[in-house]
C-alpha cells in the first residue's frame, strides 16, 4: 500500500498548494503591476481572517455576509496603504519599500491581537465536514473548497491579464511605466488596482485558511511560504505562482510524510525553504520569471 | 555641539578623513568616556543601589544591542545588501560560544571572538549568492538562512544542549574573577561596545569602507572602476555577520542562558528598526538608534503599568504590552522611512546646524 500513501501525500499536497498560489497570486500582482514587494502577505491575510472571523463569529452575522466585509474591508485597506503609505516612497530604493511592508507587518501583527483579541475562533465554510473519499485521495471539503476559488481566480486573473482592457493596461504599466503614461494610461489608478486585486484575493485566502486553521495572529505564518511558492515559479508570472505552489504543497507534503519520522517533525516548514535556496542559486528569477539585464 | 569649528581649515584628504574632526573633539570624547566610566557610581549616588542595579541593567542592553546595530548598519547601511536574518547569526554565535563554555570550559576571551567568527562564516555563505541575487531576492535569501538557522539548531541537540534548546552558560571571569553583578557587566559589555564603535569608525573611512559605499551607490559603476563587488560583498557579510555573533554571545553572557528563542525573525526586526530609525550608513545613528529602540519598550511597559489598569484589566495587559511594542515598532519604521529617511542621525544633526551659527543665523 506504499504508492496509496504516497498519492495521498500528493492529493492533499496539491490541494494545499493551489491554496498557496492563491496567496502567492496576491504577490505576484501586485510585483508585476508596481514592483512593489509585499513582505506583509501573511499578514494580509490574517487580517482578512479577523475581519471575517470578527464578522461571522462575533457579531453573528451569516456567512455571505462576513465574506462580502472581509472584501471590502481589504479593498479599502490595500487603497490605503498604496495610497498613504506606498505612494511616498516611490523612486526610493527597493530596501525602503522592503522595510515599509515589513513595518506594516509588525503594525498588523501587534494590532490584530490588539482589537480582535488573541484567542482563537472557528469560521466554518457552508461546504460540511465530511472527508471526500476517492480512491486513495481523502480529501478535507474545506481544502477542495480552497482549491476550487483559487483555480477560480488564477483562470480570472489569467484571462484578466491577457484579454481584458484593463489588464493589458496593467501589463502596459508593469512594462514600463514612462511608455504607458506617454499612451494616456493613468498609472495611478492601475497601482490602485493592483493593490485592490490583492486586497481581494488576501480577502478569499483568509477566509479559506482562516476555516482551515482557525483564526488567530498565527494564521500569518502562511506569508512564509508565499516566498518559495513566487521565487520558484517567477516573481511577475501568475502560472508560475500556480507551478510554484503545486511544487512547494507536494515538497512539503512528502516531506512531512517521510522525512518527520526520521528527524522529528518540523520538516513541512523546512523544506521548500531549501528548495527555494536551490533555485535562488541556479535560477533566482524562477522557472516562468522574466530575467532583468542590467545597465549602469 | 560642544564646541564651535571655525578657524579649521582641512587642507589635505588625510585631515578630512581623520578620526577626530577637530582637535577639540579629543577633548569631547574624553569627557563622553570618563562619564561612562563614571555612570554606575552616578546612578547608585542619585538612585540608591538597588534601582541604580536596575537602570545599569537597561543600560547593558543597549550596549550590546549597539554592537549589533553597528554590524547590521555596515552590511545594509554602508554596503546596500539587507539582511532579515542577523538573529540567525546572533544564534550561531550565542550557541557556538555556549558550547565552547560548557563543554571546553574556555574563558570568555576565546569564545566570544569563536562565536563571532563562526557566525562570520555562516554569514560568508549565506553572503555568496549576494553576488547574483540582489534587493528583494537577497531578502528572502537571508530570510530563508533566518529559518534555517532556527530549525536546524532546535533540530539538533548536540547544539541546543536538549531540553527546551537552552543551555546555561557561567559568567565571564575576567582576571580570576567572575562577574556577577549588572555593575560589573556594565564595564565589560562597555569595553566591548566602545571597541566596535572606534572599529566601525576606522573601518569606514577605510579604503574597504569607501569600497562599500561605493558598492551601495551604484554597484555595476564600482566593479568598472576596479571594485572587486564579490569579494567586498562576502567581507561585508563577514564583518556584520562577526558582529552579530559578538552580540549573539553578549546576549547570552548576559542572561546567562543560550536560547534560541531570544534570536528569532522578531530580533531581526529590531535591529533593522533601530537602523533605520537610527539613521541608514551612520555610526551615530547606529548608536541613537539602539538607544531608542531598547527604551521603547522599557518605557511602553512602565506607561502601561501606571496607566494601562485604568483601560484594562491585569491579564489583559500581559499581551497589550507586546503587541503595542511591535505595532509601536511598525509605526516607527514607516513614519520614519516616509518623513525622515536619516533618521535620528538626520535629526541630531539639523539640531547641530542650528547650534553651530546661533545665535547669529546670518
Amino acid at each position: 500500500m506504499e504508492w496509496d500513501f504516497t498519492l495521498l501525500l500528493i492529493g492533499n499536497g496539491v490541494l494545499i498548494g493551489l491554496m498557496y498560489s492563491l496567496i502567492a497570486l496576491g504577490f505576484v500582482v501586485v510585483y508585476k503591476a508596481t514592483d512593489a514587494i509585499n513582505f506583509a502577505q501573511g499578514e494580509f491575510v490574517m487580517l482578512a481572517a479577523l475581519i471575517s472571523a470578527a464578522v461571522i463569529v462575533l457579531m453573528e452575522m451569516p456567512f455571505w455576509v462576513g465574506v462580502v466585509v472581509t472584501l471590502l474591508g481589504m479593498i479599502s485597506f490595500s487603497f490605503g496603504l498604496e495610497r498613504f503609505i506606498l505612494r511616498a516612497l516611490l523612486g526610493r530604493p527597493i530596501v525602503a519599500i522592503i522595510m515599509a511592508t515589513i513595518g506594516l507587518a509588525a503594525i498588523l501583527r501587534g494590532l490584530g491581537p490588539l482589537f480582535f483579541g488573541a484567542e482563537t475562533r472557528s469560521i466554518t465554510l457552508p461546504v460540511g465536514d465530511e472527508p471526500i473519499i476517492f480512491g486513495p485521495f481523502i480529501l478535507q471539503p474545506v481544502q477542495v473548497t480552497g482549491a476550487a476559488v483559487a483555480l477560480l481566480f488564477l483562470g480570472g486573473f489569467t484571462w484578466f491579464f491577457l484579454k481584458s482592457r484593463m489588464g493589458v493596461a496593467m501589463r502596459a504599466v508593469a512594462d514600463n511605466q514612462q511608455v504607458a503614461m506617454a499612451m494616456g494610461i493613468n498609472v495611478e489608478r492601475y497601482f490602485a488596482l493592483a493593490w485592490a486585486m490583492a486586497g481581494i484575493v488576501s480577502a478569499l485566502s483568509g477566509i479559506v485558511w482562516g476555516a482551515m486553521l482557525g483564526v488567530d495572529v498565527h494564521v500569518a505564518l502562511v506569508g512564509l511560504k508565499v516566498f518559495p511558492v513566487v521565487i520558484l515559479g517567477g516573481l511577475d508570472s501568475i502560472i508560475g505562482a500556480v507551478v510554484g505552489g503545486l511544487i512547494v504543497g507536494i515538497v512539503e507534503n512528502l516531506a512531512a510524510g517521510y522525512l518527520d519520522p526520521l528527524v522529528g517533525g518540523g520538516t513541512k516548514d523546512f523544506a521548500p525553504y531549501v528548495l527555494m535556496i536551490i533555485a535562488l542559486m541556479i535560477r533566482p528569477y524562477g522557472i516562468f520569471g522574466k530575467r532583468k539585464i542590467e545597465r549602469v | 555641539m560642544f564646541h564651535r569649528e571655525s578657524g579649521y581649515f582641512k587642507t589635505t584628504y588625510a585631515a578630512d578623513g581623520g578620526l577626530y574632526p577637530l582637535p577639540i573633539a579629543k577633548w569631547t570624547v574624553g569627557v563622553l568616556l570618563v562619564g561612562f566610566i563614571l555612570l554606575p557610581t552616578i546612578s547608585t549616588v542619585v538612585s540608591g543601589a538597588v534601582s541604580a542595579e536596575y537602570y545599569v541593567s537597561v543600560v547593558n542592553l543597549i550596549l550590546i544591542a549597539v554592537v549589533g546595530a553597528l554590524g547590521l548598519n555596515i552590511l545594509v547601511g554602508y554596503t546596500g545588501q539587507i539582511s532579515i536574518g542577523h538573529a540567525g547569526f546572533m544564534s550561531v554565535g550565542a550557541y557556538t560560544a555556549a558550547n565552547l563554555a560548557v563543554k571546553l570550559d574556555l574563558p570568555f576571551w576565546i569564545t566570544l571572538p569563536a562565536g563571532g567568527l563562526m557566525a562570520a562564516f555562516i554569514g560568508v555563505i549565506v553572503g555568496i549568492p549576494s553576488l547574483r541575487i540582489k534587493g528583494l531576492y537577497l531578502a528572502i535569501a537571508t530570510l530563508a538562512a533566518q529559518l534555517i538557522i532556527e530549525w536546524v539548531i532546535n533540530h539538533t541537540p548536540a547544539i541546543s544542549g536538549g531540553s527546551q534548546a537552552s543551555i546555561e552558560v557561567p559568567r565571564p571571569t575576567v582576571l580570576g574573577h567572575p562577574l556577577k553583578t549588572q555593575r560589573e557587566l556594565y564595564y565589560f559589555l562597555l569595553f566591548f561596545a566602545v571597541l566596535s564603535i572606534v572599529a566601525t569608525l576606522n573601518l569606514v573611512r577605510s579604503r574597504i569602507g569607501r569600497a562599500f559605499v561605493a558598492i551601495r551607490d551604484q554597484d555595476i559603476a564600482a566593479e568598472i572602476i576596479g571594485i572587486n563587488i564579490f569579494r567586498y560583498k562576502l567581507t561585508a557579510f563577514a564583518i556584520s555577520s562577526f558582529y552579530a555573533g559578538v552580540t549573539g554571545v553578549l546576549y547570552t553572557y548576559y542572561l546567562g542562558i543560550a536560547n534560541y528563542e531570544n534570536f528569532l525573525i522578531t530580533t531581526s526586526i529590531d535591529y533593522l528598526a533601530m537602523i533605520i530609525i537610527g539613521g541608514l550608513g551612520s555610526v551615530l545613528g547606529s548608536i541613537l538608534g539602539a538607544i531608542f529602540v531598547t527604551l521603547l519598550p522599557i518605557v511602553i511597559r512602565l506607561f502601561m503599568e501606571s496607566f494601562g489598569t485604568l483601560l484594562f484589566s491585569a491579564s489583559d495587559l500581559n499581551n497589550i504590552i507586546p503587541a503595542t511594542r511591535l505595532g509601536l515598532f511598525g509605526l516607527l519604521i514607516i513614519v520614519f522611512l516616509v518623513v525622515e529617511p536619516e533618521g535620528l542621525n538626520r535629526l541630531w544633526r539639523n539640531i547641530r546646524n542650528y547650534f553651530r551659527v546661533w545665535p547669529f543665523s546670518y
